[in-house]
C-alpha cells in the first residue's frame, strides 16, 4: 500500500493523516512535500498523525526526523500522534521516541502546542 | 525442514527494494518464522537491499544485485551482493550518539543487526557481500555481530 497524506485544521493546528507506508522513494517524497507545503503557507503547528502508518523504514525514519528539524528551524513544531506498536518499536529502538513528543490523543496533542 | 537455497539477480533500482523485502516475508513466512520475526527480517532485507542499490550500486543500470536466501539447519542464511565500490564501515557514525540522533540516515546497519542474529559485511570480488542470518527459534539463543 502506498503512502496517502491529507491535511486538517483544528484550533490552529495541523493535523497531517498519514495512511500506508513511509518507505524510500514515493513515501517518502509524499511526507516531505506536504510539510514544505504546510510550512510554506505559514502552517508551523503540525501533528503528523500516524495512526494507519502500518510500515516505516530507514528512509521514512530520517524522513519523520527531517519533517521535525524543518519544522523547528523555521520557528514551528511538529509532534506525532497515535503511533503503531511498529513504529513505536522503530522510534524506541533508534532512542528518536526520546526526540519526537508523542503523543495518543489527538485533543491533547491540539491543546499541547503553546 | 529440507535444506534448500533460491537466488535472484536483480537491477539496481528501487523496485529491486520492494522485490527484496517481498521475497523475505514470503519465505519468512513459508519456513515459519513468527510474524514478529518475518516483519524484522523483511526490514533488514529491505535495508540491506537499500545499501545494495543506492551506495553500493548507485543506481547504475550496467551492476546487478543478486539476493540469495539459503536454509542451513537451524539458520536462515541470506545474502546480498552489489557490484559497488565498497564501503568502510569505520566511517559509519554510531545513530545512537547524541550528535547523531537528528542525522537523516545512517540507520540502516544498526536496524539490520537490531533485528538479526548474525550480520556480516565483508568485501567481495566485485563489490560487497552482505551476510544476514536468523536462527530459526529454539535453534540458538542470543545474538552475536561481525563486520
Amino acid at each position: 500500500m502506498s503512502m496517502k497524506v491529507g491535511s486538517r485544521q483544528v484550533d490552529g493546528v495541523t493535523i497531517v493523516d498519514c495512511s500506508g507506508r513511509i518507505t524510500l522513494g514515493e513515501g517518502s517524497v509524499i511526507l516531505r512535500d506536504m510539510v514544505r507545503d504546510l510550512l510554506s503557507k505559514g502552517n508551523k503547528k503540525i501533528v503528523l498523525n500516524l495512526a494507519e502508518v502500518n510500515y516505516i523504514d530507514s528512509s521514512g525514519i530520517g524522513e519523520l526526523v527531517s519533517a521535525f528539524t524543518t519544522t523547528k528551524n523555521q520557528g514551528g513544531e511538529l509532534k506525532l500522534l497515535n503511533l503503531t506498536k511498529k513504529v513505536n518499536d522503530l522510534l524506541q529502538i533508534t532512542k528518536l521516541y526520546t526526540v519526537f513528543d508523542v503523543k495518543d490523543d489527538e485533543a491533547a496533542a491540539v491543546k499541547s502546542f503553546r | 525442514m529440507t535444506e534448500q537455497r533460491v537466488s535472484y539477480t536483480l537491477d539496481s533500482s528501487l523496485e529491486t527494494i520492494d522485490r527484496a523485502e517481498e521475497k523475505a516475508t514470503h519465505i519468512a513466512t513459508e519456513l515459519g518464522f513468527p510474524e514478529d520475526e518475518v516483519m524484522q527480517i523483511s526490514m533488514a532485507v529491505r535495508e540491506g537491499a537499500v545499501n545494495a542499490v543506492l551506495h553500493g550500486n548507485a543506481y547504475a543500470p550496467d551492476k546487478k544485485v543478486t539476493l540469495a536466501f539459503e536454509q542451513t539447519g537451524g539458520d536462515l542464511v541470506i545474502t546480498i551482493c552489489d557490484q559497488g565500490k565498497g564501503m568502510d564501515l569505520s566511517k559509519i557514525p554510531n545513530p545512537l550518539a547524541p550528535e547523531n540522533l537528528l542525522k537523516t540516515s545512517g540507520r540502516g546497519i544498526f536496524l539490520m543487526r537490531s533485528f538479526m542474529d548474525v550480520v556480516e559485511i565483508r568485501p567481495s570480488q566485485a563489490g560487497t557481500e552482505l551476510k544476514l542470518i536468523k536462527h530459526v527459534r529454539g535453534a540458538a539463543g542470543g545474538k552475536e555481530a561481525s563486520q
